[in-house]
């Protein structure tokens, strides 16, 4: 028995199985040399062109480019340059349909020629022996170089197989009827291509090379032995015409008895397969230095008057080589890019040549009739006869039909290379190749969503233990931090009897109060340590309920709190305001307690409610100073309530403006000004049923704002809103409603953000929403101002979708209760 | 007493075999898939929540309690086909109606009306979008896996789910765009 060599030198050839013998038509078109085309008014140029990534843009539009010039820079893994196919101005970068069956747009590089067909500078080699394989391979990747036969992979990868090569395969069997492109380009290239293949001799270094030429080309065959004669690695094969022996797999068992196999590639078999035309692209791009901008296309079919192959240049326009071979369009006609048996029909001419454009078919009805009608399998088994790959068509149809995925895995379905040999004989003209196609493409997707599945789920799962874990540190935190809280309080309650003490020499008050005070600081300091939400929510109720009666006291006694408002306004000269602010806090308590005097327990009980308050805001460090704003606050509530009214709302408003200037940090300022509010709002309560719900509303919203940095804005906003509301509620309707403007405008001006305006539009929608639900008729004089003031200034079309939306809910929300 | 002595010998007997057979069983015991990591392999892991349930591995263990098979609006008709086969249950139109075949969709947030709450950013299951407090928020579209739950919270209404924009690598051949007819 030979070797595999001898048998191979000795001109044996082996068979694949099955295949079909469709008519070949190649006389049309291969009768003429191959024609220069004009240029064509512009030239479109996909930058992905081939498998792989596409290239990073070098070029801008306007630019002006010289033919050859590289348009793109290849960068990640597998990706290719193109280059400019003329001399021109670059008019466009846009996606552009696709030389794809979907015609889907790609990103794109229009160039408009200008005619002088200028060359940039071109670096030929002459001395190929002593370059390095490195500098061959930089070579064949900068000239854009991919495979022509149809699949477009990027020949520098394949030339730098890191796997032995023992038989390098020459493609010019081209067994797809009608197209002839390569066999024009042996006829008349056959020298540049057998330089093309001493190349990849020179990187590849295999044993033999192999031409692989179907019999019905003999002057191809002529020219090819005759420039070969020279270099015996070279052997020219005669192989008989069938379809699809230019399939790769196929040649590579024609010529050498092996099998590539299944989701293998050739080099795993020692065997590396070029098609002619790659290789006298090679041979362009290494002996004249011209990289890939042109190639041979066969423009064939009955409609084309001069029916030939032509030199295009890649992102010439299909219209353009129809119109200048003469193209009479018959009614419904198709134009199929690649041969009638694997190409697609074109969804438009608008359609650039690319790198893998062997042929423009453009046939009348007759010759490429339209596939009748799908008729029921007869199982005659024609398709597995025909199958080059041995698998079962029939079978795989209908899996596929049923869309039965893992049995059409199980079936070997990827092994199909879709040459159409199966759909050729069938005599119920069942489109078997599309409907592989369309498995494929459902695999291919499910895999993919497997696959992102997969990488949710771990994203999913790594979040939970995340969230986990920062709840844990929290609860840690917290731990700690309530044991940490004690102390301060101590101290704070040291610090508040000092005080005490000296308000007690300045206004004459009685020890009971010190006594008082104390109490109340060792309220604050057990408030601290219960930090369970279910307590706050009682002593919120229990607040509640105590303010109402707190407001009927305080009703009656209104002469009795005009003292305090003299005392107030004298603190007021105090020059640092810090201090002025402590000390109108500890005021606020001394009137509060003289007032309340015969009514202890409930002074205690809304002292609670502070305390209450307190271990939050001494958990936040910028609390402090809000909680000073607070006490003024409340300050200026009592005086509100005396007879001198006019008096409290002037100073209420000196009181707000004033911290408002000296604190430069913003986020006091809205402290500050939510504090103001407050302010306001109690002022105006002349009920004490009115103030209790608002209040509640507050404190209700206190700790979820403090848990969102951002929501602060938003906050200050709706406060600022709360405020015009409750103000318009109360007899002194004028005075407010010019403050309630200004403290509006103010943080809206701070905040440059428009986002900012606009949630804050959203939230006094909501405001208002609220308003009328729970207080009918009282809120509805001051309503309409607020809103109507805050949409003005929302510009945004989406922030008016953002309200209507947020009112709906609160309605929603408001009409159960 | 032959009685006796067949009775001690088998006795014996079985009890060998069957101190071995327990041996074997817990020696060589072959570690099967539970029920629940198989269904959480067939749910589309886009943890929406539309079943109900915080997430997919949470539905996955209901469904392998018991539950329903056809809340998974997501997975569309396929995913309660898979179940059906998986759990050996007839399968059923999905509940509420949907549509048997679910546009993906990813989100989109106009990054010009973000006011940077960072509240689409905890509600999102898979961590796809970035962004930080009072910063403009993005998502990751190719880790976003469409389960709309960052568009409630947000307060100024900038997400938008936009379905998955369909590239040459995605496409399909339309069978229907060649005529083909479906026969019986």
């Amino acid at each position: 028995m030979d070797s595999l060599l001898e048998q191979i030198e000795r001109g044996t050839l082996w068979q694949f199985p099955g295949g079909v013998h469709p008519p070949q038509q190649k006389s049309l078109s291969n009768q003429q040399p191959i024609a220069r085309l004009p240029l064509p008014d512009k030239l479109v140029l996909p930058l992905k062109q081939h498998i792989g990534a596409n290239g990073q843009l070098l070029v801008d539009v306007g630019d002006k480019v010289q033919k050859g010039q590289a348009l793109t820079k290849p960068s990640a893994n597998w990706s290719l340059p193109v280059h400019a196919p003329t001399s021109g101005e670059i008019i466009d970068i846009k996606p552009m349909p696709s030389a794809h069956p979907s015609a889907l747009p790609e990103l794109s590089i229009v160039i408009a020629p200008d005619g002088n067909d200028t060359w940039c500078e071109l670096s030929p080699i002459s001395n190929l022996q002593e370059l390095s394989h490195k500098t061959l391979i930089d070579i064949l990747h900068n000239a854009g170089i991919a495979g022509m036969g149809g699949a477009g992979f990027p020949t520098y990868i394949k030339a730098d197989s890191h796997q032995p090569i023992e038989f390098l395969v020459v493609n010019g069997v081209e067994c797809e009827p009608y197209i002839t492109a390569d066999d024009l380009l042996m006829r008349e290239h056959a020298q540049e291509i057998v330089q093309g293949i001493e190349v990849m001799q020179q990187l590849l270094k295999p044993q033999r090379v192999l031409i692989g030429i179907e019999d019905n080309k003999p002057q191809a065959i002529a020219a090819m032995e005759q420039a070969c004669a020279h270099n015996s690695a070279i052997l020219v094969r005669s192989i008989p015409t069938k379809y699809p022996s230019g399939g790769e797999k196929q040649l590579i068992r024609v010529l050498t008895s092996k099998e590539v196999p299944s989701a293998g590639i050739p080099a795993d078999i020692g065997v590396l397969v070029q098609n002619v035309g790659t290789l006298f692209a090679i041979s362009e791009a290494v002996y004249k230095g011209k990289p890939l901008i042109e190639r041979v296309v066969t423009v064939t079919g009955n409609t084309i008057n001069k029916p030939q192959n032509v030199w295009a240049l890649i992102g010439t326009e299909i219209k353009h080589l129809l119109d200048c071979q003469g193209f009479t369009p018959v009614p419904e006609q198709r134009v199929v890019m690649g041969g009638p048996m694997m190409g697609f029909t074109l969804p438009t001419v608008r359609i650039p040549v690319v790198k893998t454009t062997n042929c423009i078919l453009a046939p009348d009805n007759q010759e490429l009739a339209e596939p009748g009608d799908e008729k029921a399998c007869i199982r005659c088994s024609a398709c597995a006869d025909a199958c080059p790959q041995t698998l079962l068509p029939q079978q795989l149809q209908w899996f596929a039909k049923s869309k039965d995925y893992d049995k059409l895995e199980a079936y070997n379905l990827f092994d199909c290379i879709e040459c159409g040999a199966c759909s050729y004989v069938c005599p119920s003209e069942i489109p078997l190749v599309q409907y592989y196609r369309v498995a494929k493409a459902e695999i291919r997707e499910q895999k993919l969503d497997q696959i992102k599945a997969e990488r949710a789920k771990e994203r999913f799962e790594a979040r939970k233990e995340r969230l986990e874990r920062e709840q844990q540190e929290r609860q840690n935190k917290h731990k700690r931090s309530t044991s940490r809280a004690a102390k301060p309080d101590a101290e704070k309650a040291k610090v508040a009897d000092a005080l005490a003490r000296v308000k007690q020499k300045q206004g004459d008050q009685s020890a009971v109060q010190a006594a008082i005070e104390r109490a109340k600081a060792k309220k604050a300091a057990d408030g601290s340590l219960e930090p369970d939400n279910s307590e706050v929510a009682l002593e919120r109720a229990r607040r509640k309920e105590q303010a109402r009666q707190y407001k009927e006291q305080k009703h009656s006694e209104d002469a009795a709190s005009s003292e305090s408002s003299n005392e107030t306004s004298s603190k007021k000269d105090a020059v640092a305001a810090a201090i002025a602010r402590a000390k109108a806090k500890k005021a606020a308590q001394q009137s509060e307690q003289q007032n309340e005097q015969p009514q202890q327990a409930q002074a205690s009980e809304s002292e609670t409610k502070k305390s209450d308050d307190e271990p939050r805001k001494a958990a936040v460090a910028a609390a402090i100073a809000r909680a000073k704003a607070k006490k003024a606050a409340q300050q200026a509530e009592q005086q509100g309530e005396t007879q001198a009214e006019q008096a409290a709302e002037s100073e209420t408003n000196k009181t707000d403006d004033d911290p408002r200037k000296a604190a430069v940090a913003a986020a006091i300022a809205r402290a500050k000004a939510k504090k103001a509010a407050q302010q306001a709002e109690q002022q105006g309560e002349t009920r004490a049923e009115q103030t209790a719900e608002p209040e509640t509303n507050k404190t209700d919203d206190d700790p979820r704002k403090a848990a969102v940095a951002a929501a602060i804005a938003r906050a200050k906003a709706k406060k600022a809103a709360q405020q015009a509301e409750q103000q318009g509620e109360t007899q002194a309707e004028q005075t407010a409603e010019p403050e309630t403007n200004k403290t509006d405008d103010d943080p809206r001006k701070a905040a440059v953000a428009a986002a900012i305006a606009r949630a804050k539009a959203k939230k006094a929608a909501q405001q208002a929403e609220q308003q009328s639900a729970s207080q009918g008729e009282h809120g509805s004089d001051a309503e309409p101002q607020t809103p109507e003031q805050k949409r003005q200034a929302a510009i945004k079309a989406a922030v008016a979708k953002a309200k209507a939306k947020k009112q709906a809910k609160e309605q929603e929300g408001n009409d159960p209760s | 007493m032959t009685l006796f002595y067949a009775l001690i010998a088998l006795g014996s007997l079985a009890l060998v075999f069957g101190l071995i057979l327990g041996y074997a069983a817990v020696k060589y015991r072959v570690e099967s898939n539970p029920i629940v990591d198989q269904v959480d392999a067939i749910l589309p892991q886009t943890q929406c929540g539309q079943c109900g349930y915080p997430g997919c591995r949470p539905y996955a263990e209901a469904i392998a309690n018991g539950d329903e098979i056809n809340k998974c609006p997501p997975g569309g008709e396929a995913t309660v086909k898979k179940l059906a086969d998986l759990m050996g249950v007839e399968p059923k139109p999905l509940a509420g109606g949907e549509q048997a075949e679910p546009v993906k969709t990813v989100a989109y947030i106009r990054e010009d009306e973000c006011i940077g709450c960072t509240k689409c950013i905890q509600a999102c299951p898979v961590d796809a979008i970035v962004g930080a407090t009072r910063q403009m928020h993005t998502v990751i579209d190719d880790e976003c896996t469409g389960c709309d739950l960052c568009v409630e919270p947000c307060p100024v209404d900038c997400i938008d789910m936009l379905p998955v924009e369909q590239t040459k690598q995605t496409w399909k051949w339309q069978l229907d765009a060649i005529a083909v007819k479906q026969i019986d």
